[in-house]
């Protein structure tokens, strides 16, 4: 194992004072960390991440890349309180005080933002987290009481609908992982949509112009466990070797459903989320190259639709707030047939490199997947980045199928990449999720595409071999019956989308 | 107009009342700093944590429960069985609810609690207790219980006019079935109560409640103490809807019961998973029905049952399914009617109030036969509707004479003008002959929602209101604040009966100690009971006031006017005297400055033993036009617009009206559509377990569901005579405003088949049930799923062995109805 390197006493800055971590039980969440401190205004409202009445902002590198910090907001009650170890967090209680409240605050209260309250730290915590987002501009709503019918264009289907966006730059999507079950959200939408520009004396917007909190190596133990967050690769890839029953966590958006729903206790916890080897991002001619540990949010913002598919993958993957935290490494790295990454990077025919102290190795993630939440990674392995070869299908997408818009998980979920050329089918990868125990390829399908027209003919023909595809099952998402038609009609529906395409969005 | 009614005759801006305020906790809601019973833990030294055993089984008997190894758990304390309970061993106030339980009776059922020293020693005393079962045969779903014909408590029968005759006078005569889904509330804050022991043996609850009294009353009986020797206070809810009315209490007991017997404070918050699994939800339904029409569409009988999912205990599924059948009318005469209720005994958690309380499932049954009904009259559903709006001079099926009808023809043509619905009408038609595989459907439904409690007793409010000699005002009333705004009204009421600014006046948590017997704050009916007590209270004090103003400005007593803090003489306006002089004028001249306020609703009688009287005060108006598109790969739908024009009387604070209307509409929306209660139906080893007992598997509405485009308006010139500053109710009604999006989901799916389709669209409305509907008509079906004739299709009668639905049913057996003679 490698060697500590640093003798400080862990703590977090919150709110502009230290606090510290000592004596606290690795499986202690941010979120229960901070309510025993006193700073009980984040909630806990379901304990898994899906309603945000625990959101806190925390000082991250910004996606800009230029060595600034941004405010990212976080669900508290599933990072474990450690992982916060020398970094600086921000809750409703340290934006503001009833007699000075932050802008957020302010236009939160007066326009009936808040019946119950319950939900309402997290929304502010999310919302300001957007206020501070760089890159957000343009002018505050003038008439935001006035109720909002942008971009309603009375021809154009829905899906077109603009008013997932304020005009002041506003992204409703930031919002997509808080719940609130008093207001119908109007009022909230409003508040957003109402604020202006950060005053320049704003003291979150000046820390932004600053350099991010520098990582630090945590070692903490109590109660016989124990957070280690190793300083480097090496040390992360030595833990590996020595404790197989050591727990990865990234976002630790898995680990923290597992401590509060299923009282999972890991004896050993080691944080990777900011090892440098697995926070790498290229873009090159024949491939594109995305670290397992970058958030959904770093990988959406510095791709910048660089790969279509995942640019319409990242809106439709959870919320915001998950978006956050979570990894392309840790929704693979769980194997769960139907996180939303697997049937987009399968369509992409993307690879996974995985890592240990014996070396690297590269698996095609079609065969990576061996069973129920079994894959052919080895204990001591982890997952350093993914590789997508380029060039590009022409027309992909990405078709999600689930009760909710925002923020829910898949019934169905499939990802096309399709090439066609002079009207003919030349290649076509599919990607299931949610139709068998692991995400898995439509080959049948994908051999009942390739060299003929893209024409309705073929497309039907090849939509019923789709709807046979996969084994799925009942449950309280969906019928069976409902998700094997839901795989044939959704190429009915590319088709119906695309029908002459000979490229992208033709 | 009446004295309550009236408004003083100040100008608009120093008038408290009808003044756009924010939520009085605004600005501690969004800094952090409101608190909750949880966030009292931090701040309570040496506190216990309670976590139940729960059992992994539908209905079984307990063959061995050893709490022993629980105590080999370090930090575990104490465990608590039915051993230990002193007073009864019951939960509610119909002993069928026992606290601790001898036989499991639904999956979950919590059969001891474990006090930890922290929170996980407490999980891990739980997991320790050795539970053996015995499983038994469980009813899990309505049809099953139907099936077996396994009731609980009372079939009540509401009947007019002669259904046999109104059937044979039909030229139309359908006949149909419907089930539908009932809701989790899933309000933020789970439940959560910190009780400890004072000093001389008082217990000190505070609870996240809606019904402090009740919840006083259960610990006490558990406990066996008197009422006055344990005091509740709930500070404020992070939501209730209903779900806090009855199901607090037992928590609050076992909380009460560890501290009594640790002598220390004890906490008991469910987590989310417990309190869905633990805790009872809106009911579902089952309904039967026959219905007739004229030529016209009039209709002229109607017959159905109405079976609710009661759950493993009665309740207050009793009322809940009197409120169902009181709104199977929602806005319709029906001259020749027999609708009969009856509460199905399953083994799933006691289900219970929810916004509505009946209403909304009743109104569903009706709304529904319109909607499948209106395509095989060849009506327009909109039109079928508006043609049976009650006219003047008609009264309910119960028995009350319908007041100010004409409001609810004057919402609905108020929103047809305002939000274009013939124009978008043909906007839509011209949408969908263009898009093959997106269709649009709008649809236009109206409420009519009944105020006060359906037993009379309950509509009572008290108040207590104190002037400080500095001339600082404090009120207590017996309304809890959920996030309604109740306490922002009552201030807005008290600050304009004492004639004084709104930030001169405070409001302290509500207790039991302060405002005692009070009804829940619940039926919509919070603003109306307290209201009326806070006005009360103040115009006793401002009586008062005023003599010694008068005194002082040398005139009459009648000619003192107090207004925005200062008294003056009518047509003298230099002589003056400010508020804060005058309250300290009145203290040294020995005046009381302090009040008790009482409030009882005036002209209300019902008999639940024949389901006949006059039990409302009032009726709520709206109606609510909603387009939404549908997509036919696929079902998934967007809400592109909502229109509303609702009735809330004056509003006391439209903001906060705005607010209960847009929220209610939502809401009703969720259960509606998306919110998708699941329980394991198998015969597998989960038999009975909710599936959907977590964030991530029940979803509630999210931005994503916000109607694209949202318009309300509150119904102008809307004064209610027999109310509070002329107000009306507001909590509950706008809920069912969302029939209206079930109801446009049905013509956007009839829209992918024949002109003439009916529709036959389960509840909720999940994309995959319009998924099925939209294919269903693409197929060519048309029919709804309705029979035509359908005379062999009689909804089953009432079990004439039944018990008699008790006068006393909504409470404790020694109170008393009042059934007075108006």
């Amino acid at each position: 194992m490698g060697s500590r390197t640093s003798t400080t006493t862990p703590g977090v800055d919150v709110n502009g004072s230290v606090r510290v971590l000592t004596g606290t039980p690795p499986h202690t969440t941010a979120l229960d960390w901070l309510r025993s401190q006193g700073l009980t205004g984040a909630k806990e409202g379901c304990a898994e991440g899906e309603c945000g009445a625990c959101a806190i902002m925390v000082a991250r590198p910004s996606t800009t890349g230029d060595g600034s910090t941004e405010w990212v907001s976080l669900n508290a009650c599933l990072v474990p309180a450690a992982a916060l170890d020398g970094q600086e967090v921000v809750t409703a209680e340290g934006l503001g005080t009833p007699a000075a409240l932050h802008p957020v605050q302010q236009e939160m209260a007066v326009r009936g933002g808040s019946q119950c309250g319950y939900c309402t730290p997290g929304f502010v915590c999310s919302m300001a987290a957007e206020f501070y987002r760089s890159g957000r501009s343009g002018v505050p709503d003038p008439v935001p009481d006035a109720p909002g019918a942008e971009g309603l264009d009375a021809n154009a289907p829905s899906a077109d609908l603009t008013h997932e966006h304020g005009p002041n730059g506003f992204d409703l999507h930031a919002l997509s992982g808080n719940l609130c079950r008093c207001t119908g959200y109007r009022p909230i939408r409003d508040a957003a949509y109402a604020l202006g520009e950060p005053a320049a004396d704003d003291p979150l917007a000046r820390r932004c112009d600053q350099a991010p909190p520098t990582g630090r190596p945590t070692r903490l133990a109590s109660e016989g466990a124990e957070f280690v967050r190793p300083a480097d690769l090496a040390e992360a890839l030595g833990i590996l070797r020595d404790r197989p029953d050591a727990v990865l966590v990234a976002g630790s958006t898995d680990w923290g459903v597992d401590v509060n729903l299923r009282g999972v206790r890991a004896p050993l916890v080691v944080a990777i989320d900011r090892l440098p080897e697995l926070r790498g991002l290229g873009v090159a001619d024949d491939e594109v190259r995305i670290g397992a540990a970058l958030t959904l949010t770093e990988v959406e913002r510095r791709l910048d639709g660089e790969v279509p598919l995942l640019a319409q993958l990242f809106p439709q993957f959870a919320s915001r707030l998950i978006r956050n935290g979570a990894t392309l490494g840790g929704n693979l790295g769980t194997g769960s047939p139907i996180g939303d990454a697997a049937p987009a990077l399968l369509a992409l025919e993307a690879d996974v490199v995985l890592t240990s102290v014996a070396g690297e190795r590269t698996v095609p993630l079609a065969d990576y997947f061996t069973g129920y939440r079994q894959a052919v990674r080895e204990p001591g392995e982890l997952i350093r980045e993914l590789v997508v070869p380029r060039p590009l299908a022409g027309l992909t997408a990405f078709h999600k199928i689930a009760k909710r818009r925002f923020d829910d998980i898949s019934s169905v979920a499939v990802a096309f990449a399709i090439e066609v050329v002079d009207g003919v089918v030349d290649r076509a990868a599919i990607g299931l999720g949610g139709v068998a125990a692991t995400p898995l390829r439509a080959r049948d399908t994908e051999a009942a595409l390739v060299g003929k027209p893209w024409t309705d003919g073929t497309v039907r023909a090849a939509a019923d071999v789709l709807a046979g595809e996969g084994t799925p099952l009942d449950d309280h998402r969906a019928s069976a019956a409902y998700r094997s038609e839901m795989l044939g009609q959704s190429l009915l529906k590319l088709h119906a989308e695309h029908p002459l395409t000979g490229g992208a969005d033709a | 107009m009446s004295h309550l009614s009236q408004r003083p005759d100040v100008p608009a801006d120093v008038a408290p009342v009808g003044r756009t305020v924010a939520h009085e906790s605004a600005a501690l809601h969004v800094t952090g700093r409101a608190l909750y019973t949880d966030d009292l833990v931090v701040r309570t030294k040496d506190c216990l944590h309670a976590w139940p055993v729960q059992a992994a089984a539908a209905k079984a008997r307990i063959t061995r429960l050893d709490t022993r190894p629980a105590y080999d758990v370090p930090g575990v304390v104490r465990v608590l069985t039915a051993d230990d309970v002193p007073g009864t061993n019951d939960a509610g106030v119909k002993h069928d609810e026992p606290l601790f339980p001898d036989e499991v009776r639904f999956h979950g059922h919590a059969v001891c609690w474990v006090l930890g020293e922290t929170l996980e020693a407490a999980r891990l005393g739980a997991a320790a207790v050795v539970l053996e079962l015995e499983p038994l045969p469980a009813l899990v779903t309505l049809a099953e219980a139907i099936a077996a014909e396994e009731f609980q408590g009372a079939q009540p029968t509401i009947s007019r006019g002669d259904l046999d005759a109104g059937i044979a006078a039909s030229a139309h005569v359908f006949s149909g079935e419907l089930e539908f889904s009932g809701q989790e509330h899933f309000y933020l804050e789970t439940h959560c109560s910190l009780a400890h022991v004072d000093e001389a043996g008082q217990v000190f609850v505070q609870s996240s409640t809606q019904h402090p009294t009740e919840t006083q009353e259960i610990v006490a009986h558990v406990l066996g103490l008197a009422s006055s020797e344990v005091t509740v206070q709930c500070l404020r809810m992070g939501g209730g809807f209903g779900g806090k009315e009855m199901q607090p209490h037992g928590l609050a007991a076992i909380a009460a019961l560890g501290a009594t017997l640790t002598g220390r404070p004890v906490r008991l918050r469910l987590n989310r998973t417990q309190d869905i699994t633990m805790t009872g939800k809106r009911h579902g339904f089952h309904a039967e029905w026959r219905a007739g029409f004229d030529d016209d569409g009039r209709i002229q009988a109607l017959e159905a049952t109405l079976t609710s999912d009661g759950g493993w205990s009665l309740d207050l599924s009793e009322p809940v399914l009197a409120r169902a059948l009181c709104h199977v009318d929602n806005a319709y005469w029906i001259p020749n009617i027999v609708v009969t209720g009856r509460v199905a005994r399953t083994n799933k958690t006691s289900q219970t109030a929810f916004r509505g309380f009946g209403g909304p499932q009743g109104m569903l049954v009706i709304e529904d036969i319109l909607g499948r009904c209106a395509p095989l009259l060849g009506l327009d559903a909109g039109e079928l509707r508006r043609r049976n709006f009650y006219a003047d001079g008609q009264a309910t099926h119960y028995g009350q004479p319908v007041r100010h009808p004409e409001r609810l023809r004057a919402v609905w043509e108020q929103v047809h003008d305002s939000g274009e619905v013939e124009r978008r009408r043909e906007e839509i038609d011209r949408f969908n002959a263009e898009h093959p595989h997106t269709k649009r459907g709008i649809a236009v439904t109206p409420v009519k929602f009944g105020i006060s409690f359906n037993l009379t007793a309950f509509n009572q409010g008290g108040a207590l209101v104190h002037v400080y000699k500095d001339g600082s005002v404090l009120i207590n009333h017996g309304g809890t604040e959920m996030g309604q705004g109740l306490h922002t009204k009552m201030l807005q009421v008290a600050a304009s009966t004492l004639g004084v600014p709104l930030d001169r006046v405070r409001l302290a948590p509500t207790r039991t100690d302060k405002v005692p017997n009070t009804s829940a704050t619940a039926a919509s009916s919070g603003t109306d009971l307290n209201g009326g007590a806070v006005k009360d209270a103040c115009e006793q004090i401002r009586g008062r006031l005023e003599q010694v103003a008068a005194t002082g400005l040398g005139v009459a007593a009648p000619d003192v006017r107090i207004v925005d803090g200062w008294a003056t003489a009518l047509g003298q306006d230099e002589a003056r005297v400010a508020w804060d002089e005058l309250v300290r004028t009145a203290y040294f001249q020995r005046v009381q400055l302090f009040a008790a306020g009482y409030y009882r609703t005036e002209g209300l009688h019902w008999d639940s033993t024949v389901m006949r009287g006059s039990p409302f005060k009032y009726f709520s108006y709206g109606a609510a036009a909603t387009e939404v598109e549908v997509d036919g790969f696929t079902g998934a739908y967007a809400v592109r617009r909502v229109d509303i024009v609702h009735d809330v009387g004056d509003s006391l604070s439209p903001l906060i009206d705005l607010g209960q209307v847009e929220g209610g509409f939502v809401q009703g929306a969720g259960w509606l559509t998306l919110e998708d209660l699941r329980w394991d139906e198998s015969d597998g080893p989960h038999r009975g377990r909710v599936t959907t007992a977590s964030a991530s598997t029940y979803k509630l509405p999210s931005f994503s569901e916000m109607p694209a485009d949202f318009r309300v308006s509150l119904m102008e010139r809307a004064h209610e005579e027999g109310a509070i500053y002329g107000s009306k109710a507001v909590g509950e009604p706008p809920l069912m405003l969302a029939l209206s999006v079930r109801e446009a989901l049905r013509q956007a799916a009839a829209a992918f088949g024949g002109p003439d389709a009916s529709i036959d669209l389960a509840s909720p409305a999940t994309p995959e049930a319009v998924w099925w509907a939209l294919d269903a008509a693409r197929r060519g079906a048309v029919g709804g799923g309705v029979d035509v004739g359908g005379a062999e299709h009689r909804p089953e009668p009432a079990d004439p062995e039944a018990p008699v639905r008790l006068p006393e049913s909504e409470a404790e057996q020694t109170v008393e109805p009042q059934l007075s003679d108006v």
